[in-house]
């Protein structure tokens, strides 16, 4: 596809119309006699005029210049990109779901309830922990979430000096903003020659105001924080709280569990361990589960079963309260719900030893082209740096990246975190396949070779997509975000 | 190693790649973790089950779920959905990709949200919108965030009692440790008290929040408000159900500094709550202390009109002492819903889509009352939805309702216990005059 | 890689430099500074006669991937903001030693004391590496 694409309001022709409503079956009085003047809107919406086959055109176009799972790798790491079953989206279209109206008598939603009751039980079995919430839209929100419970904790314990919550260097941005914004003060702590949390920093840091830290195992390196054990005992015994974000999950699913290693809240992102789609960005679900002291400060409302009926119960005094309008993106619990019914304890515990078998197994093939900063298995993903090409051809991260896009892959994550210079973050899941896999290391060394031969048109990458790289600079300084009538 | 189509991996090919490693099994990948935590048993879930399986036993739940006409709203409503709009959002390339972060193949999803963006400020009026939040009421904590960020000194949001229950209990377990005060003004009679309002304005307020439609379903009129808050330096958030606004008065024409609401009405299932779609549009001015994605138009290196994410620098560096929020993801597959069922109706359908719920709210409403004297909460205009004061009748009128198919409306204390006896009832175009009548036939037993 | 000092000013440990004039300083941030940064396409001026201490974030500045605060290195009054950064904010990436950002009034010239010298500023950008 070359040239522009119109907009949709530019497909606009007055006077056409892309769908109509039933006409009024009740008496139509004036709008002025219904609504006085003083509140009606003046003038009319600039809303595009377009034919039902316009839409479908027009968007069809669109989503021919976006790329998803569906047509080929996409090895973000972090993001666990893992293939999004079909059935699930069958499952999540049936009527007894979608029409549910979220004030509907509780006799009548029996099945929903059902639904999120078994997949919070599960989700507690899966990670070790007592109970939780679905309500979280996101990880972000979940974290946000998680920082709540840990300041109620401590509030009611009278402990309202603990202000501390201490963060990894390699932290992904959320984990200190989520902090921040809950009103603690964020701590970073060192990584170590092995890029994990280095003991010795902290040590330093465990006094009477600290609340806890937030980590992620595996890390954002990809590696399995090995002494999880001693830095659950110094922050315990220091009267701080462990928070662990989820976004690793998938390495260790039926291998070791968040709560086993003494994690006092967790959040999960069922968008990337739990297979729901990414839909361009949302969408997602990240539950937060708690160890048994924290479930009373868990948001309202929760659902419990009495006996084979299940209800909501708004009835607990300590809840740190509402986090959302009403009980989360049901669509989306309903895909991970299927998702956990087809893997199961076997099939969880498979795709984790498939997902650190593909990382380890790429990360072994690319050493000879590019830098590994740190030795040893890695689980479900890696750190390149492509400081290497960097300093020998000038070729960055993101030339890399732009290449990769040329040959129908997407980029890794790129430039975190940040404590690796040139990062390219690789995280295939246990999705792909060998050939995949194969293919994506043929594309890599070719990147690397071109880098040496002719830089310059890496440098120019992508020449194939749709359109080249964009100039981000006029985007920031002059933002056009809406289009508007001439 | 089981066998599972989610699973490409053949016992072939593992043995090879462990070899190409240079590992002996599985287990070797997996040395990192100390036994001491290592799981040594299976975990108590059921073992993996086929696709046919999976998709009985989820149609199963599904079919312990019942429905019925449906008068609910309070934030989640029935409307009619056109085809188109499940289609496109099942396109592959939409549903299965990622953040656009890589613009050179994301230019669809990219455009798909500048189309939203733009069909947002259209409605509110507003100068800029954002990729969309989580839903109505995270959006308002949003806003008022916005506020309190852009203020000094301020620890305090005034809330018309009027808004919605869930948003005003949102904003408290939000605000309510870090030291910014919520205060709900009474309302009167089912509309908010604007006297109230203006005569709680000081200095220390960041900003005003109010929702017309409100919670009962009336339209408020904000005359004059703006320049009250205005002159008193605070920001004005007004909370709009967006279905309303191709007739009532926009959140820009009311003089709104910020504009929120739920895009749910517009081509998304109710869904048991969620998803659904948060707006946020504000002027010019406050554009850079929007939250969350916003896209950006901009050329490529052929001088080709493209689109981009900008304006990031917001979203990770948040040391601000009064810094409030970290909603930084958005709604991307549902806000897509709604531009595709926005471009299907248009400017046209969007004025009709709001007349027919306007015309037949009024039908069911004027039939209640003045037929059956049903005592309205309140005689203000009002847009889809209107409340009755039912008082001791309403356990019989819901059941007698529900034994006739019917879901009457919503009994506002389940919301609320302040609201006792008192019935929320919407009525969207999807509502039929033969349901309307016959829940007038019911209701006149009870009565 | 090396970022340019000029030897005539004083530095914080926020990258901020400052001129005195008399009793007015002028402050803007580092060619390291600037180089962290990136393009910068957003610079949020303070109100003129805003009474700030050291150590308040006074300016916020955007790039395409970043946001930095500009903290006030000492107390005082704002009595300049320099406007040409609203349409040219890229002249803090073209000249960070030429581009002041805002002036203030001095309220403690004490302040003045705890400030780095260009050598002290140099040893600091060599140790953060």
């Amino acid at each position: 596809m070359d040239g522009e694409t119109q907009l949709i309001f530019e497909r606009s022709v007055a006077g056409r119309r892309g769908f109509l409503f039933p006409e009024n079956d009740v008496e139509t009085k004036p709008i002025d006699n219904l609504i006085p003047e003083n509140y009606r809107r003046n003038g009319e919406t600039c809303l595009p005029e377009v034919s039902e086959v316009d839409v479908v055109r027009h968007f069809t176009e669109l989503a021919s210049r976006s790329f998803g799972v569906d047509a080929g790798f996409y090895p973000l790491g972090s993001c666990t990109m893992k293939y999004n079953p079909k059935v699930n989206e069958d499952i999540a279209a049936l009527s007894g779901f979608t029409s549910l109206h979220p004030l509907q008598p509780s006799e009548d939603v029996q099945g929903i309830l059902e639904l999120m009751y078994k997949l919070t039980k599960g989700l507690c079995e899966l990670t070790g922990m007592q109970w939780g919430t679905l309500q979280p839209f996101a990880g972000a929100h979940g974290e946000f979430t998680g920082m709540k419970l840990f300041k109620a904790y401590f509030k009611s314990r009278g402990e309202h000096d603990r202000r501390k919550i201490l963060v990894p260097t390699s932290a992904h941005g959320t984990n200190p903003a989520s902090a921040h914004i809950s009103g603690f003060e964020v701590q970073e702590i060192e990584a170590d020659h092995r890029g994990l949390v280095s003991i010795e920093d902290l040590k330093k840091h465990l006094d009477e105001n600290l609340a806890g830290i937030m980590l992620t195992n595996p890390n954002t390196l990809g590696l399995f924080e090995k002494d999880i054990e001693t830095i659950a005992t110094l922050v315990h015994d220091a009267g701080g709280l462990l928070y662990y974000d989820g976004a690793n999950l998938n390495a260790i699913m039926g291998k070791v569990r968040p709560g086993d290693m003494g994690f006092d809240v967790i959040h999960m992102n069922l968008h990337k361990t739990f297979s729901t789609p990414h839909g361009g960005g949302g969408p997602g679900a990240g539950p937060v589960l708690v160890s048994k002291r924290l479930v009373k400060f868990l948001p309202v409302p929760d659902v419990e079963k009495q006996g084979e009926a299940y209800d909501f119960c708004f009835a607990h005094p300590e809840s740190i309260g509402r986090i959302s309008g009403f009980y989360g993106n049901i669509g989306v619990l309903t895909r991970a719900y299927a998702f956990l019914l087809a893997m199961g304890s076997d099939g969880l515990t498979a795709a984790s030893e498939m997902a650190v078998l593909n990382a380890n197994y790429l990360r072994s093939r690319l050493k000879t082209s590019f830098s590994i900063p740190f030795e040893g298995i890695c689980k479900h993903e890696f750190v390149l740096s492509a400081k290497n090409i960097k300093e020998e051809f000038g070729i960055s991260a993101l030339d890399v990246a732009k290449a990769l896009l040329d040959a129908g892959i997407h980029p890794p994550t790129i430039y975190f975190p940040l404590i690796v210079p040139e990062a390219l973050m690789i995280e295939p899941t246990e999705s792909e396949s060998k050939e995949t896999l194969d293919r994506f290391v043929e594309v890599m060394e070719s990147i690397a070779k071109q880098a040496a031969v002719d830089p310059q048109k890496l440098h120019d990458a992508p020449h194939q997509t749709p359109v080249r790289r964009v100039d981000e600079v006029q985007a920031a300084k002059h933002p056009i975000v809406a289009w508007r009538p001439e | 190693m089981i066998q599972h189509p989610y699973l490409p991996q053949t016992e072939d090919e593992i043995k090879s790649m462990l070899e190409t490693i240079g590992v002996s099994s599985i287990d070797d990948l997996f040395s990192d973790i100390a036994p001491s935590v290592l799981l040594q048993k299976e975990l108590n879930l059921p073992k993996t089950k086929t696709e046919w399986e999976v998709y009985q036993e989820l149609s199963h739940l599904a079919e312990k779920n019942r429905s019925a006409i449906s008068f609910l709203g309070c934030g989640s409503y029935d409307h009619i959905i056109p085809s188109v709009v499940g289609r496109i959002m099942g396109l592959p390339m939409f549903y299965t990709s990622y953040t656009p972060y890589q613009a050179e193949i994301s230019q669809g999803v990219l455009q798909a949200i500048f189309e939203f963006q733009s069909m947002i400020c259209s409605i509110t009026g507003m100068d800029v919108a954002n990729a969309s939040l989580y839903d109505g009421a995270t959006a308002a904590v949003e806003a008022a965030a916005m506020a309190v960020n852009s203020s000094r000194n301020s620890d305090t949001i005034l809330v018309s009692e009027t808004v919605h229950p869930s948003t005003k209990a949102v904003l408290r377990t939000y605000f309510g440790d870090l030291g910014i005060n919520i205060v709900e003004v009474p309302a009167e009679k089912g509309r908010s008290n604007f006297a109230a309002i203006r005569d709680a304005l000081k200095s220390e307020v960041a900003a005003v929040l109010v929702q017309t439609p409100n919670i009962f379903g009336y339209l408020e009129d904000l005359t004059g408000l703006a320049d009250a808050v205005h002159d008193n330096k605070s920001k004005l958030i007004v909370s709009s159900n967006p279905m309303s606004l191709g007739i009532a008065r926009s959140q820009a024409e009311w003089n709104a500094d910020i504009a929120v609401g739920d895009t749910q009405p517009f081509g998304l299932p109710s869904y048991f709550g969620g998803p659904s779609v948060g707006y946020i549009a504000t002027r010019e001015k406050l554009m850079r202390k929007l939250p969350g994605r916003i896209v950006g138009q901009t050329t490529d290196a052929e001088g080709k009109r493209a689109f981009v994410l900008t304006l990031q620098a917001r979203e990770q560096h948040i040391k601000r002492e009064r810094a409030t929020s970290n909603i930084c993801s958005n709604q991307a597959l549902a806000a897509l819903g709604t531009t595709i069922y926005l471009s299907l109706i248009g400017k046209q359908g969007l004025k009709e889509a709001g007349n027919l719920c306007l015309q037949k709210a009024h039908y069911l409403h004027d039939r209640l009352v003045k037929e059956l004297g049903a005592e309205a909460l309140s005689a203000e205009p009002f847009f889809n939805e209107f409340t009755l004061n039912i008082g001791s009748k309403t356990d019989d009128l819901i059941k007698a309702l529900r034994s006739g198919g019917i879901y009457g409306g919503v009994r506002v204390e389940n919301l609320d216990e302040r609201y006792q006896g008192l019935v929320t009832i919407a009525v969207t175009e999807k509502r039929t005059k033969q349901e309307m009548d016959r829940y007038v036939d019911i209701a006149r037993e009870v009565l | 890689m090396a970022m340019s000092v000029d030897k005539s000013l004083k530095y914080t440990e926020n990258h901020e430099w400052v001129k005195v004039k008399g009793e007015v300083a002028y402050v803007g941030i580092s060619d390291h500074a600037q180089e962290e940064l990136g393009d910068i396409v957003f610079v949020e001026l303070p109100e003129l006669d805003d009474e700030v201490s050291k150590g308040d974030e006074v300016v916020n500045i955007e790039s395409v991937k970043a946001a930095a605060p500009v903290y006030a290195p000492v107390s005082g009054k704002i009595t300049e903001v320099n406007d040409a950064l609203e349409d040219a904010p890229e002249t803090i990436n073209e000249a960070p030693y030429d581009t002041f950002i805002f002036a203030l009034e001095l309220s403690d010239t004490s302040e003045l004391d705890d400030l780095m010298d260009a050598a002290a500023y140099e040893a600091f950008l060599k140790e953060e590496e």
